[in-house]
């Protein structure tokens, strides 16, 4: 292989591989500017891709099981929204919760359903006349339709976020509900639909491991991906622009790890395993140094709202 | 005069442990300027919130046009015309002016766009008189910016009737003045206002009609032209104001706190005060008159040495204290009683025996090396209970139960435990009722007797002149000038409040 | 709606009892929901569960193991969590203290006990500390989220005992599986008779005890409460809030540490991967649910360990064990959205366009 076919092909990975984050960072980027932390994506992503991939199995088709898994997304994400915005519960606790509960009942449903082939996964189909450009033709467009979608969803959300009322009313959301409240939008309903909307795309983020890039079911099988899409919007300072670049910095750790691996680098595989994880860490340092502890984060994030609170 | 456009009958609403409204009345007339005169705590805000649909009322009905509505958010509020001005602000501060006030347009499209709301603004804006520019944030914006965004954001949703929280508070008196006139401006318009307020000549020099609350309940409501300000005294207190204690002169001491030339950044990172200098003797009380945000919490907080001083020195007793750490800033007897009382000076979730130990608790007489000793812990803070007369079901409530008035003296007893040589409040009477404010003082004016010196914070002129010895006005992180008490000229230090008035590059002389 | 939430002044007593009692019932009945459609037959289950956990002796000696590492990781992030430090790396720290405590027998096997076992006891403690510190200091220093920096090192710290177990510290004789040499006996924990109750029950408890003067009656406890409650009055009062972040990490690794060191000293005998089925994650929900409480934590890491136990004994049903962290999971649930009434009182209001919760 010759040096530009291996970094063309590296880079590709990277997209392949942090398509899955990329999802469930924007679902946790549009859940934190409604004000809401969901600390729950690593159980969405997994009972997104257990249930994905049974429905899949089941029926044969991949779409349905991509379907099954953003609405088992949202179910759960559902969870989240009752007990953060009817309840006021603690929101670091009950997103905890939802990712304990999301292993376990991942572990439980997909018991059954380990080494067991998907019959028609997502796969590449590549873009006509755009992969004749050069280097970012096969980078960009030599894909599943996931990641053309996800390219979709970030120009979307950016637009939707920047660009639009009900975009502006969210962001006022996260910034200062008792705003948008006195505004006379609803604050209840609006945070269950985004915090729903959110557990759907990560869901979709975990059917994109079982259904496109393994494709298979192993019981954990997301291995930290939903906190490291936690700890990337932070990175992105809720943009989702930021979040495509972080999610493919990421996939492209992953990718030269397992590149390296491939290639016969005398390093052991578990240190090359950990370079995710230890990136992510020191993108966090990077960043809150960068920013001197003050972060554009949301004013409201992670505080419940309550109307006559005095 | 005409029909009623609102009215609001029977009204009762309930909080955990207080009824705020009990069987309240309110008529509003079509282009009238209503004043909603009472203390702190007897129900205005409320009765608005209820009105502006924020809460829901446990009883009572709400008839608008001659119609009943019911209230489930301010959403039914806006659609009915009502629109309400809190006394926070409920504006995005990361957001433009454009973008707050599109937020309130009924109809608005799909798509922002922003320059067709640049123009209506700034046409808006020379209909009323209310000029802001479009392109600023809001958190660029001085706060009476901040309040005409709010107003012309309620106006761009068609309001008909404008209901203004304490709208003065935070305004200096040029500023008041100006809303005063827009005021007027929007009742010729048809415009129906409700001001709330608790300052008799606000209501004198504005209001059409005035309906008094006290304790939850209407003691009147009537024509302004019926009335002498004797009268609504005696509606909004029920009994005659008591002459407030008068200062004891005592005996100045030697300097205990000089300050010089200190230059320290506010939150945004920015120079929250430049070059400023004052000092302070025993027995002294120095107050600081000023718009907040001119730089009290940051002055405040730099003795204390919560905050950073990038240039410049403070001296305690000759000793220099410059950004030494707090703990050891407490040991050297400086107080502070900051204007969070809930959050900052006390602990809301803790008891108020542990809220009283927060200053003492390394003291060998309340803890070893390692074990608090509990008995004399709560020996203590039964004494300063009783002492300062808190009123509590027991010592074992966490403090955030308490009212307001209890609260600060709850706070103050712990501060003047520690006997402090000097002593920082932060506008020790905001919010309390009379009573309350007049035990403050009271508390404030002995410690000076005890030749404590006091740095007094404060935006209530009143307050400031029957306390102070002397008066300066922060603007801008400077000090703008500075007066014995007793040769104060009101319309002055609203003018240096205001920031003019100030001779450039003068540097302000410290004492 | 007809009801409406009426907020209490102070917490109800009743209600901060009764809570832990209907969130544990309601969690079975959910997770029963979930058993039935997935065509199983949850009181059978539940039956086979109970029994297994609690119906024998070996059951019972089972489940008090089981509760060890668990109490200790309950107490260690309750720590944290009372200075509102979400250390959620239990999983993490146990692994590197097992580590840590697992370097001594390997490299000095022939220490006498009453020189190995202490010294495990403190290679533990330091290597879980070591492991919280890390983001202690970042969180301290530069405000670094903890959740993600301890979640993170979880992972990190479990790779590296991968790495160890695979690679050097691979027993030469163990037919090339990924276990490290046996331990000599002198780096054994003591055990009773033939359970596999171990020494450690002894270790958590004296734990529970100092934690609970700490949290009770000690200046520093006295600081973390503050500090935990409202920073800025901690500061305001003079306190050293990042240097009360770093202790308060490290305490609450050292002692998830400890739950790693008895783990490989006085259970498997040697380090292994899969070491923890996940202790320091049920740990966060044990610390939550006895509300930080060092007496509660201790009640509830029996019923934890209960639970992980009926999960393994219905696996001869044919039943996932996950189906144990699956109902922990909608505990914690339950638990938290019951929290609710210890805050706020439900009270009937009648009339339609009553406040509350619109939704």
């Amino acid at each position: 292989m010759s040096d530009s076919t291996l970094v063309i092909s590296i880079l590709a990975a990277a997209i392949t591989a942090g398509t899955p984050i990329l999802y469930a960072a924007l679902g946790e980027l549009l859940t934190e500017r409604a004000g809401i932390l969901n600390l729950g994506v690593e159980g969405i992503m997994l009972i997104g891709a257990v249930s994905g991939f049974i429905i899949a199995v089941v029926t044969g088709n991949s779409w349905f099981g991509l379907a099954a898994a953003m609405f088992a997304g949202g179910a759960i994400a559902l969870i989240h929204a009752v007990l953060t915005v009817t309840l006021r519960a603690n929101q670091v606790v009950s997103g905890l919760a939802l990712t304990l509960f999301g292993t376990g009942l991942s572990g439980y449903l997909g018991k059954s359903y380990i080494g067991i082939p998907v019959p028609s996964p997502f796969t590449i189909q590549p873009l006509g006349f755009l992969t004749d450009i050069p280097v970012l033709g096969p980078v960009l467009f030599r894909h599943d339709i996931l990641v053309y979608a996800s390219y979709g969803l970030v120009v979307f959300l950016w637009l939707f976020l920047y660009r639009t009322r009900p975009g502006l009313f969210l962001r006022a959301l996260g910034e200062n509900p008792a705003a948008a409240d006195s505004l006379g939008s609803n604050v209840f309903a609006l945070r269950y639909l985004y915090i729903v909307l959110g557990g759907m795309l990560c869901g979709v983020g975990g059917a994109y491991l079982s259904l496109a890039y393994a494709p298979s079911w192993l019981e954990n099988m997301t291995a930290g991906r939903g906190w490291i899409a936690v700890a990337l919007v932070i990175f992105a300072l809720w943009n989702p622009w930021r979040a495509l670049v972080g999610s493919y910095l990421f996939g492209g750790i992953d990718a030269l790890g397992f590149h390296l691996q491939v290639s016969g680098v005398t390093v052991s595989p578990f240190f090359l395993n950990m370079l995710p994880y230890l990136f992510t860490i020191l993108v966090l340092v990077f960043v809150m140094i960068r920013q001197h502890g003050r972060l554009t984060a949301p004013g409201a994030l992670g505080l419940p709202y309550d109307r006559e609170e005095r | 005069m005409a029909t009623p456009f609102i009215q609001m009958q029977g009204i009762v609403k309930r909080f955990p442990g207080v009824i705020a409204n009990d069987q309240v009345d309110l008529t509003i007339y079509p282009g009238e300027i209503h004043a909603l005169l009472g203390e702190n705590g007897s129900g205005k805000s409320t009765l608005m919130s209820v009105l502006d649909g924020l809460y829901q009322p446990n009883a009572g009905r709400i008839i608008i046009d001659g119609e009943e509505h019911k209230f489930g958010s301010p959403r039914d509020a806006i659609a009915c015309g009502i629109g309400m001005i809190h006394q926070h602000f409920k504006l995005v501060e990361p957001f433009t002016v454009a973008e707050n006030i599109t937020m309130g347009a009924k109809n608005g499209d799909f798509w922002l766009s922003t320059e067709k709301i640049k123009q209506e603004i700034i046409g808006f804006g020379a209909k009323y008189g209310l000029h802001v520019n479009p392109n600023a944030y809001v958190w660029q914006l001085s706060v009476g910016e901040k309040q005409r965004v709010e107003i012309l954001r309620i106006l761009y949703q068609g309001s008909r009737l404008l209901i203004m929280d304490e709208p003065t508070a935070v305004l200096t008196p040029p500023e008041t003045a100006e809303l005063f006139s827009n005021l007027r401006r929007m009742t010729e318009q048809g415009c129906a206002v409700i001001f709330i307020t608790h300052k008799l000549n606000e209501v004198m020099e504005l209001a059409d009609r005035v309906t008094v609350l006290r304790a939850g309940r209407v003691t009147g409501s009537m024509e302004r032209s019926q009335l002498n300000p004797n009268q609504l005294v005696q509606l909004m207190v029920g009994r005659d104001l008591a002459g407030r204690s008068k200062p004891i002169q005592t005996e100045l001491g030697p300097v205990v706190l000089n300050v010089d030339q200190i230059e320290v950044l506010n939150d945004m990172g920015r120079l929250g005060l430049r070059a400023l200098s004052l000092s302070l003797r025993e027995g002294e009380i120095l107050g600081l008159a000023g718009v907040t945000g001119n730089g009290q919490r940051e002055l405040a907080e730099a003795i204390c040495g919560l905050r950073h001083i990038e240039k410049g020195s403070i001296h305690l007793h000759g000793e220099d204290i410059t950004n030494l750490n707090p703990s050891a800033i407490l040991d050297q007897g400086v107080s502070y009683v900051p204007e969070d009382r809930l959050g900052m000076g006390l602990v809301p979730d803790l008891t108020i025996i542990e809220n009283l130990l927060l200053k003492n608790y390394q003291q060998p007489k309340y803890s070893g090396r390692w074990l608090l000793h509990a008995k004399a812990i709560e020996e203590n803070a039964a004494a300063l209970v009783e002492k300062y007369n808190v009123k509590t079901p027991s010592l074992h409530q966490p403090v955030k139960i308490l009212s307001g008035g209890n609260l600060q003296r709850l706070l103050l007893a712990r501060e003047i435990a520690t006997i402090p040589r000097l002593m920082i409040v932060v506008y020790p009477a905001r919010g309390l009722d009379i009573g309350a404010t007049n035990d403050i003082h009271q508390l404030l004016l002995d410690l000076k007797a005890n030749h404590t010196a006091i740095l007094l914070i404060s935006e209530d002129l009143d307050e400031l002149v029957a306390l102070s010895d002397r008066i300066g006005v922060l603007f801008d992180g400077r000090l703008a000038g500075e007066f014995p008490a007793n040769e104060v000229d009101l319309d002055e230090l609203g003018l240096l409040m205001a920031g003019s008035g100030q001779t450039n590059g003068g540097e302000p002389n410290a004492i | 709606m007809p009801f409406s939430w009426e907020k209490r002044l102070t917490p109800s007593k009743f209600m901060l009892l009764a809570v832990p009692c209907i969130a544990l019932l309601l969690s079975l009945l959910f997770c029963g929901v979930f058993l039935l459609i997935t065509g199983r037959d949850p009181v059978e289950i539940y039956v086979a569960m109970i029994s297994g956990a609690l119906g024998s002796t070996y059951g019972l000696s089972e489940t008090i193991v089981k509760a060890i590492p668990l109490m200790l990781c309950g107490l260690g992030i309750s720590v944290a969590f009372r200075m509102q430090l979400w250390n959620i790396g239990a999983e993490g720290q146990l692994y590197v203290g097992a580590l840590a405590a697992t370097w001594l027998p390997l490299t000095f096997p022939a220490l006498p006990a009453w020189v190995m076992l202490p010294l495990m006891v403190c290679l533990g403690m330091a290597g879980g500390a070591l492991w919280a510190f890390v983001p202690g200091i970042l969180r301290a220093r530069w405000q670094v989220n903890e959740i993600i920096t301890t979640l993170m090192l979880n992972y990190i710290g479990i790779l590296w005992v991968s790495y160890l177990v695979y690679g050097p510290w691979r027993d030469p004789k163990g037919l090339n599986f990924p276990l490290t040499a046996q331990f000599p006996d002198a780096a054994i924990l003591p055990f009773w008779g033939t359970s596999r109750i171990h020494i450690g029950l002894l270790l958590a408890l004296a734990i529970v005890a100092f934690l609970y003067v700490l949290f009770n009656n000690s200046r520093w406890g006295y600081e973390l409460k503050v500090i935990g409650s409202s920073p800025k009055a901690a500061r305001y009062a003079g306190m050293n809030i990042t240097r009360n972040i770093c202790l308060a990490m490290l305490l609450s690794g050292a002692i998830c540490g400890l739950a790693g060191m008895t783990e490989v000293s006085g259970i498997i005998g040697r380090l292994q991967p899969g070491l923890s089925p996940g202790y320091g994650y049920t740990g966060i929900i044990i610390a939550w649910l006895g509300q930080l409480n060092p007496l509660a934590i201790v009640i509830m890491s029996f019923l934890f360990g209960a639970l992980q136990v009926g999960g393994y004994m219905v696996q001869t049903l044919g039943v996932p064990a996950a189906v144990a962290s699956m109902i922990q999971g909608s505990i914690l649930f339950f638990v938290i959205g019951a929290e609710i009434l210890t805050r706020y009182r439900i009270s009937y209001t009648g009339c339609k366009g009553g406040r509350s919760d619109r939704e």
